[in-house]
């Protein structure tokens, strides 16, 4: 994407060594799929907790909640694909250690795994909400397959779920809902949704959107607890006073990167295992990727941490990349989307240091895209609803850091291709 | 079923059986074949499934979307049968489809 040029090959890859990937999700999957397609030969052994070989979880709070994918789309790979690979794939299994003298992983089982690599693609979970009545059936988060399949099962004509946090997780499962025929109320502790992750423009054009497919909305509250009969959530109980009644609550508030094994190696933590442009963490031999890492963010000169698949995708190319002796591919930029109801919402960038903000189009159309500009006038970022040329542009001008016409940009009448030129 | 041909840029060849219903990209993906990375998982999100659709197809795979179009139109060495292989769906009348991949999808 960018004109840097990637992080320099080794001279004479060994490709025969033993790699251990841990975490089975996107990141790791895609890991251990890549480095066979860039010629790796030795031992590839992939572990995950989740008994499901990797799978894609963003359908989880879309298609997959409204029936509209079965398991086997959900799969990242079809069956076979592990063993005609020769990639071992331990489901069901935790770990619980690393000694980096000998190079080993010790499962929870107690046996232990020799590696010459270990790849961390561990993930993050999902904050918790630490309130009396969190216990109760019925309280749900959605991370997993089996969280989404609960939630499933506990949605349908009439039913009635509380959503805590207004982030895209929990947008994203209140239009499921709806269009499941429950009724959504979104519970959030802010003045305004997705107010850690959008502009005020896209979050008051989300919640307006949401209102008229009828979910309601609770903002600036906070929950004190949930409410409960024989163990089964019935309400959300308000800071105000009030209890929301429910059948299904799901609680939606962010995730926190899982930390403790890469500390036990001795990896380098800082909200996330800290790693380079080329998955390096601080402990030779092992690397880390996706959800859980703590990395540079070249194009704004800052690190940070991306949950999000592109980022998964990213890190498993440099990964195999240089484990197979490859350039490094260059830096990509960040970007992101989501689905609800009719609409596309795609980010590319972080608006780090941006000062301006310029409409384009017009949100009342649902079609519309906010760009954010540093002092500049380069674009940092862009929120695009149904405005894939918007997208497109604006990542490309996120990339090539190549400044704009700001009265340009808000003309509609005036092209992304001609703006971007 | 119906049988796609995928053709690295470096001319290396792969024939994957693909089941009726999927997209294009998917029977690229679940295969293994390289160079089609598909990082939005088939959401027309992202414009990293993009292939050149071999002429003699063109009527059978269909014109894209507006939206697809506009992701096109971003995309690095587009050509006039240029496809986001996320949304050309497999079908019966499709077996022998062959594309051909571009040098990179970043």
């Amino acid at each position: 994407m960018t004109g840097d040029p990637g992080i320099e090959a080794a001279e004479t890859p060994d490709l025969t060594g033993r790699i251990v990937i841990v975490g089975a999700g996107h990141a790791g999957g895609s890991a251990a799929a890549l480095l066979r397609q860039y010629g790796w030969t030795g031992r590839i052994t992939l572990i995950g907790e989740e008994p499901l070989a990797p799978y894609q979880r963003p359908p989880l709070s879309k298609a997959w909640l409204k029936g509209e994918a079965d398991g086997d789309s959900l799969a990242l790979r079809p069956p076979g694909f592990y063993t005609e690979q020769s990639i071992t794939l331990c489901l069901s299994t935790g770990v619980a250690g690393v000694n980096t003298a000998a190079r080993m992983v010790t499962l929870d089982s107690g046996e232990a795994v020799a590696y010459d690599h270990l790849i961390l693609a561990v993930g993050a979970a999902a904050r918790k909400l630490t309130v009396p009545g969190a216990e109760l059936a019925g309280v749900l988060e959605l991370r997993t397959a089996a969280d989404a399949e609960l939630l499933k099962r506990a949605l349908g004509p009439g039913k009635r779920l509380a959503v805590i946090g207004g982030g895209y997780v929990g947008l994203e499962a209140a239009a499921s809902a709806r269009a499941l025929g429950a009724e959504a109320v979104v519970i959030e502790r802010e003045p305004r949704v997705l107010a850690r992750v959008a502009c005020e423009a896209l979050s008051s054009f989300f919640q307006d959107y949401h209102t008229q497919k009828g979910v309601s909305f609770e903002v600036d509250a906070q929950v004190q607890g949930f409410t409960g009969a024989n163990g089964t959530v019935t309400g959300v109980a308000l800071g105000d006073g009030r209890t929301l009644p429910c059948d299904v609550a799901l609680v939606g508030i962010g995730a926190l990167p899982h930390e403790s094994l890469a500390r036990l190696a001795g990896c380098a933590c800082n909200h996330g295992i800290v790693v380079d442009g080329a998955t390096r963490t601080s402990v030779p031999g092992i690397y880390a990727i996706g959800d859980c890492t703590q990395r540079p963010l070249p194009l704004y000169g800052i690190s940070g941490r991306l949950e999000s698949v592109p980022n998964a995708l990213e890190q498993a190319r440099q990964v195999a990349a240089l484990l197979c002796g490859r350039p490094v591919p260059a830096p990509e930029t960040p970007w992101f989307w989501s689905d609800q109801y009719d609409l596309k919402l795609q980010i590319a960038g972080i608006p780090h240091q941006a000062v301006t903000r310029i409409l384009r189009g017009d949100p009342a159309q649902a079609k519309f895209a906010v760009f954010h500009l540093d002092a500049d006038n380069r674009v940092q970022a862009v929120e695009a609803i149904n405005a894939p040329a918007e997208f497109m542009a604006g990542r490309l001008l996120v990339g090539n850091r190549k400044p704009v016409a700001p009265e340009k940009l808000r003309d509609m009448s005036v092209s992304m291709k001609e703006v971007a030129a | 079923m119906a049988k796609i041909i995928f053709i690295e840029h470096s001319g290396a060849t792969h024939e994957v059986e693909a089941k009726t219903g999927l997209s294009v990209m998917e029977a690229a993906v679940k295969n293994n074949v390289p160079g089609i990375d598909a990082d939005c998982g088939g959401a027309c999100a992202c414009a990293t499934c993009h292939v050149y659709v071999d002429p003699a197809w063109l009527d059978k795979t269909g014109k894209p979307s507006a939206m697809e179009e506009s992701m096109l139109d971003f995309a690095e060495g587009v050509e006039s049968n240029s496809r986001l292989s996320c949304q050309i769906k497999v079908s019966d009348a499709l077996d022998g489809l062959t594309v051909r991949l571009p040098e990179s999808q970043h």
